[in-house]
């Protein structure tokens, strides 16, 4: 919905925004020809996940929080157990992290699947949707929801299923999944890593906005490979620190008229987290067939226009699936599907690389393993800020668009973090105002 | 395509978003149900918006707002057949944890300004405020369930849902009772099926996510779970998680509460 106002102020708006996890708006005024106001409001209604964990046993953030989100749970499982064992004094054995890394691909394949093909790629195209896409592409579309499926198949098996696994426990898992179950999905997986490079090549291809974020990048850097399932916090400003530290330097504000909370650096420094941010601080870390893609898809050292992430979650994409190969094929088993975690009186701290970018829990436990405290950040609200930076600058470099194809392009400089508006909620609906 | 296609909308209220992803997750019958129905409004897929009204909505989420009580009257009134899905929807969800607290310790807990936010003291399924035609269960829904549904009310019959326990599910595929033989705690007795008894499968208890079953004896499995020594605020808990607020759990749980607390 957007209208001009008499004055020739103009007013952008898009209420419920579209294609995007949750329900949020964005509103745009302008004025006398310059960018007076950028807001993102979320209306997701509150649901005071961190209030209510309170009082709750240490082994229960795992599947509780995973309803957070339904698109990336087990990102919310892996930060809560890492943050839980943290807490316990406890380190899971190496055969664990690999299996928690091959789950945590599935659900990159699958959240990256679904953000290029089925939320971004209609922005590039012209298209509403996937299902009107599909329409004059029905190959393409098909082939997307193809990698979605291995993504959901990965995650069924090793997790117990695609939306909220029931597989994850403080530790490690239930039960483990028998190298002939891995190898029953490699197949179905080395398709869907031939697709992935397709893709690559795909979104490659698309018209990219001439925009450079300048905004701060923030990625985990781990010793065992490209970012997901833990490591220390880098930014492309140098900083280094242990995760412990992360509360130090994101400082959480509530906006008013949202129900967001939107972090900054130090308070004030609006920064970036999520697959632009990871591949600008991680490409060396990337395997060589995911590297290789990014080359040809023309990927420097850095990216650093946000249209251009649909580019690096194509290479992610790659990389995942790589990567959950690489994982089965070296699988041996391990001696217990978990380790036992007795509870203890302590602070954790746990962050994981989710699809959208870095999220960060904290637990405080009392002796008997009672949480006393909780702290969850996640993606989307340490993006927020930015989203509204970009906004501000795009829009103003684009006045001479019509107020239809502006709003257009709003939104999609929106969806170019895949926002999840469920998780952020403690995001966002698009309203530009030409005044 | 035909232009008698019945429509479909689906709509969100406080949830995780995860039972509407079920419906993207359908990878194989997405593009055939698309021709089978006109998607007619479904923001978290298509900015296309057919206006109403609809034949079938799907509601996701749970009402916590006075903004959401009323917007879910005008989505009745714009629906011929109104389906919840979700644990939310069906029953407040998780978010219901609220009903057992006080919302302003919870506001003040999570924001530093409560007083921008607009919520409700409680979390409430979609059938405390209008009348529904359909609940489908579960913490997510089930996607063969889901289609099942989408099937029926667009061939005008009744969905065909078991409302049994997970036992009998288990028993089909051929599980071995985690209870009876390593004393595992598990709520399979008095949940309702519809995952394939997930989690026995996975060496571990079912957790409840898909709500009570039809006769659901909580007071008997209260009474084998603290034989099996779980204690007063455990059996509290596993009542008051996912379906928090679904009758039989409230009540369950709340006959713990005094002896928890001592």
């Amino acid at each position: 919905m957007t209208h001009k106002l008499t004055s020739g102020d103009q007013v952008l708006k898009a209420n419920p925004l579209a294609r995007v996890e949750g329900e949020g708006a964005m509103h745009v005024v302008v004025r006398e020809g310059r960018v007076a106001d950028v807001e993102l409001r979320i209306f997701e209604p509150p649901r005071f996940f961190e209030a209510f964990l309170r009082g709750r046993a240490y082994t229960e953030p795992p599947d509780i929080t995973a309803r957070i989100c339904g698109i990336c749970p087990v990102a919310y499982q892996m930060s809560s157990c890492l943050a839980i064992e943290q807490a316990c004094g406890v380190e899971v054995p190496e055969e664990i992290r690999l299996m928690r890394r091959l789950l945590y691909c599935g659900e990159w394949i699958e959240s990256h699947a679904l953000h290029i093909y089925l939320l971004h790629a209609p922005d590039f195209l012209g298209y509403d949707g996937a299902v009107e896409m599909a329409a004059d592409h029905r190959e393409l579309v098909e082939r997307g929801l193809g990698l979605k499926k291995a993504g959901n198949a990965l995650m069924a098996l090793v997790g117990g299923r695609a939306v909220h696994p029931v597989n994850v426990r403080v530790g490690g898992f239930y039960r483990l999944p028998s190298r002939a179950e891995l190898l029953a999905l490699r197949l179905q997986l080395q398709r869907a890593l031939d697709d992935a490079v397709a893709t690559v090549g795909w979104v490659a291809g698309f018209d990219f906005p001439d925009f450079e974020q300048t905004q701060e990048y923030v990625a985990l850097r781990s010793p065992h490979g490209y970012p997901l399932e833990g490591g220390s916090v880098a930014s492309s400003a140098g900083r280094e620190f242990d995760v412990a530290r992360f509360g130090d330097f994101s400082v959480e504000e509530h906006v008013a008229r949202s129900n967001a909370l939107h972090a900054r650096l130090d308070g004030q420094t609006t920064y970036v987290v999520g697959p632009l941010a990871r591949y600008t601080l991680n490409r060396a870390q990337l395997s060589e067939l995911a590297r290789e893609a990014a080359r040809d898809a023309g990927l420097g050292a850095e990216c650093r226009n946000p249209f251009q992430s649909i580019i690096v979650r194509a290479v992610e994409l790659v990389y995942a699936l790589d990567e959950a190969i690489r994982i089965i094929d070296g699988w041996h088993g391990a001696p217990e599907p978990a380790i036992p975690v007795p509870p203890a009186a302590g602070v954790g701290h746990g962050a994981t690389e989710a699809p959208r970018g870095l999220l960060y829990h904290r637990y405080e436990l009392a002796a008997d393993g009672t949480i006393r405290d909780a702290v969850i950040v996640p993606p989307t609200s340490q993006n927020l800020a930015s989203m509204e930076e970009d906004l501000r600058a795009f829009v103003q470099d684009r006045l001479h668009l019509t107020t239809a194809e502006l709003t257009l392009r709003c939104e999609q400089a929106v969806r170019n973090y895949d926002p999840c508006i469920s998780c952020a909620t403690h995001f966002l609906d698009l309203t530009v105002e030409q005044a | 395509m035909s232009a008698e296609r019945p429509t479909l909308a689906v709509w969100k209220f406080a949830s995780c978003d995860g039972c509407q992803l079920t419906i993207l997750n359908c990878e194989d019958e997405l593009i055939p149900l698309a021709g089978a129905v006109q998607i007619a409004y479904f923001p978290e897929a298509t900015r296309g918006v057919v206006e109403g009204p609809y034949d079938v909505s799907l509601v996701e989420g749970s009402v916590t707002t006075a903004h959401d009580a009323e917007r879910i009257r005008e989505i009745r009134r714009m629906s011929g057949t109104l389906v919840t899905i979700g644990a939310c929807a069906t029953s407040g969800g998780i978010q219901a944890l609220r009903n057992f607290a006080d919302v302003a310790e919870f506001r003040s807990v999570v924001y530093a300004h409560p007083e921008y936010l607009d919520t409700l003291e409680h979390s409430t399924a979609i059938a405390d405020h209008v009348p529904v035609d359909f609940e489908l269960r579960g913490c997510p829904v089930d996607k063969r369930q889901l289609l099942e549904v989408l099937t029926a009310f667009v061939h005008g019959r009744r969905p065909r849902i078991p409302a049994h326990s997970v036992c009998v599910e288990c028993k089909r595929r051929g599980s071995v009772c985690v209870t009876v033989a390593h004393g595992t705690p598990c709520l399979g007795p008095v949940t309702q099926a519809g995952c394939g008894a997930l989690c026995p499968a996975y060496s571990r208890g079912c957790y409840g996510c898909f709500g009570p079953q039809d006769t659901a004896n909580t007071g008997s499995l209260a009474a084998r779970l603290a034989e099996l020594g779980m204690p007063e605020r455990d059996v509290l808990r596993v009542f008051r998680t996912f379906t928090a607020g679904a009758p039989e759990f409230r009540d369950e749980s709340r006959r713990h509460t005094a002896a928890a607390e001592r």
